[in-house]
């Protein structure tokens, strides 16, 4: 790791200049993946669903809400007016006025074609998992930075309030907090950065309480460097690699909560296709129709695994040097 | 010791306190919706409700309440629960119960395989049974828990109708019922634990003195038994009293999908209707148990390991 220039560098970098190396000295770490297999599999399937995610309006054949054919099963097939519905790639496939749709995945209770609403689920997993990531990154770093950094009474009060909040279990925390506050998007965001910054910021303060000796947060602090700045441009770049692992196995953890949530029925309201919601409105046919809930799980397990054998991959290579 | 007992249990008595005030303040504000209406119904009459509402002390201040409250939890009272219509002592020993008999059987499975194979695997770092354990490893912790109970479901109810595929026990205890459960909790957290064993036992077996070991002869099957499992099992403690807390978590996933009437399902429907007795009930024996098996975890690192028992 390069350590910042030394203070008595007339030449100082610009502030923009210095956080934007650092953004992009984050990014060039992942270009080591080359070197394990675990992780560019990770990648890979990460790639491919957010590929799916991007392109869902032009890949699911109809529209994730329209009744089609209740219970249909895998394989099935009807025909469907060409209309607005479907979706660009299904009117290129029909003829003249009709399009045969086949259910590859069956369909719902309600009739709705599984394999449309888990590609349209993906854009819900794909937004909400990462923004609520990064929201819960950014007040697990401040909380960490802050209490390792400036130590005493700031680290003792936060350390404190990470303690209660981690001592509870973590579901049970989830189900609190939207049974209080209410199931929405926003809502979740807030309740998995509420449960999770605490032990974000315990994994940062530990970096920070090895790093804030260095000679280099000495020279910034002889610069005169504001507490802020030392902090967020000076600290924190160096606390990277172990922070990036972590992000991608808790966008794991994240992506399996949101699917729990949704699949105790806390998660996003319907009718917008989500993995886990699609478990809850069907399991009670489970039995009868396994596929109505067996592909939506397929889905967010592949999903997760990606996130996992990045992180692995990523690990394994942060071992390294 | 004792000074490290007495300090956990302030933190827990502490964190029992915030997290009740909390909660009850949170579930009597305007978000959580009229107690009322949800006892009474939605046609109740606006006459009926202010009866109820008076009957049951909601017309005091919050910190009359919350002290009656908080009188009762600590003479073992713990109220009436506005969903089942009952105290909640109740309704809650006997879910708590069921609970308890799942996480037994699910512990009493993944303790003694993990604990195999981790140890297993980690002798031999890189043999084939290291690197499928990883594989397995990264498997089955990347299936959430609904996952997994629908994958099972689908495999030994649909498709081998070997099992029953709900748990609700409706005609006493049934065993059949319990193994879809115990499947699933052990299936997720297998992995976990195993992986923390391997990471130990692959520790150890590179430290000086199992090479000395090794180097004066002695035979392999000594240097493991006598040598290597005693150091190489302090870390797994740790992480299975830790599990437990997890453990509470998997549950409520569990017993909502094969309908167990179990505690993760009553605290899932308390919160569901607000029912503020039963769900301040639930939150405290969470954080007990939570901050319990913490506790015990330190003390039997201490015990289990004596380079940190005479430092504090």
């Amino acid at each position: 790791m390069n350590a910042e220039p030394a203070a008595g560098n007339p030449p100082q970098p610009s502030r923009l200049a210095a956080a934007g190396q650092a953004v992009w000295r984050a990014l060039a770490s992942f270009g080591l993946l080359r070197e394990s297999w675990v992780g560019m599999a990770g990648a890979l399937i990460v790639l491919v669903w957010a590929l799916v995610a991007l392109f869902a309006p032009l890949l699911a054949p109809v529209d994730p809400n329209m009744p089609i054919a209740p219970f249909a099963k895998p394989g099935a097939t009807v025909a469907i007016p060409v209309s607005a519905d479907l979706s660009p790639l299904a009117r290129y496939l029909a003829e003249s006025q009709e399009y045969t749709h086949t259910f590859w995945l069956g369909a719902d209770h309600l009739g709705r074609d599984i394999l449309s609403r888990i590609i349209w689920g993906t854009r819900t997993v794909l937004f909400y998992a990462p923004l609520a990531t990064l929201a819960a990154y950014t007040v697990g770093i401040l909380m960490g930075v802050a209490a390792g950094y400036r130590g005493g009474l700031v680290d003792d009060v936060l350390s404190r309030i990470a303690d209660i909040i981690l001592s509870f279990p973590v579901l049970v925390l989830y189900i609190i907090i939207i049974a209080i506050i209410g199931a929405s998007g926003v809502n979740i965001i807030i309740a998995i950065t509420f449960a999770s910054s605490p032990g974000i910021m315990r994994i940062v303060r530990g970096l920070v309480l090895d790093l804030r000796t260095r000679d280099y947060i000495f020279a910034a602090q002889t610069r005169g460097e504001s507490h802020w700045y030392i902090m967020l441009v000076e600290l924190l770049p160096n606390a990277r690699g172990p922070l990036i692992v972590d992000a991608c196995l808790r966008l794991g953890y994240v992506i399996i909560t949101i699917g729990v949530l949704g699949f105790l029925g806390l998660g996003l309201p319907p009718p917008d296709p989500d993995w886990g919601g699609m478990v809850n409105e069907t399991r009670q046919m489970a039995l009868a129709f396994p596929h109505m809930t067996l592909f939506p799980c397929i889905a967010i397990s592949s999903l997760i695994l990606g996130f996992n054998l990045l992180a692995d991959g990523l690990r394994e290579i942060s071992l390294r040097d | 010791m004792l000074l490290l007992i007495a300090k956990r249990l302030t933190f827990m008595l502490f964190t029992m306190f915030v997290v009740s005030v909390i909660l009850f303040v949170l579930l009597n504000t305007e978000f959580a919706g009229d107690p009322a209406t949800r006892v009474l119904g939605q046609f109740a009459s606006d006459h009926q409700k202010e009866l109820w509402r008076e009957e049951h002390g909601y017309n005091d201040p919050l910190v009359v309440r919350y002290g009656r409250w908080l009188g009762g939890f600590v003479t073992g009272d713990l109220g009436t629960s506005i969903r089942f219509k009952a105290p909640v002592s109740e309704i809650l020993w006997p879910r708590l119960w069921n609970t308890a008999i799942l996480g037994f059987w699910a512990f009493a499975i993944i303790i003694p395989v993990s604990l195999l194979f981790g140890i297993l695997s980690g002798m031999r770092e890189g043999s084939k049974l290291d690197r499928s354990l990883s594989v397995v490893g990264i498997l089955t912790t990347s299936v959430p828990e609904f996952a997994s109970a629908v994958f099972f479901a689908a495999i030994f109810v649909f498709g081998l109708q070997w099992l029953p595929g709900t748990s609700s026990m409706s005609d006493g205890f049934d065993w059949t019922q319990l193994v879809l459960p115990v499947m699933v909790l052990v299936v997720y957290d297998f992995g976990y634990v195993a992986r923390m064993t391997r990471a130990s036992m692959a520790e150890v077996m590179t430290s000086q003195y199992i090479r000395t070991a090794v180097l004066k002869g002695l035979p392999y099957k000594k240097v493991i038994l006598g040598h290597a499992l005693r150091n190489a099992l302090i870390a797994p403690f740790t992480v299975i009293m830790l599990q437990i807390n997890w453990l509470l978590s998997g549950v409520i996933v569990v017993e909502f999908y094969f309908a167990y009437k179990g505690f993760g399902a009553l605290l899932l429907e308390a919160s569901l209707n607000n029912d503020i007795a039963l769900l301040e009930a639930c939150a405290m024996i969470a954080v007990a148990v939570a901050v319990t098996t913490q506790m015990l975890a330190d003390i039997g690192y201490t015990f289990l390991n004596p380079r940190i028992r005479f430092t504090k």
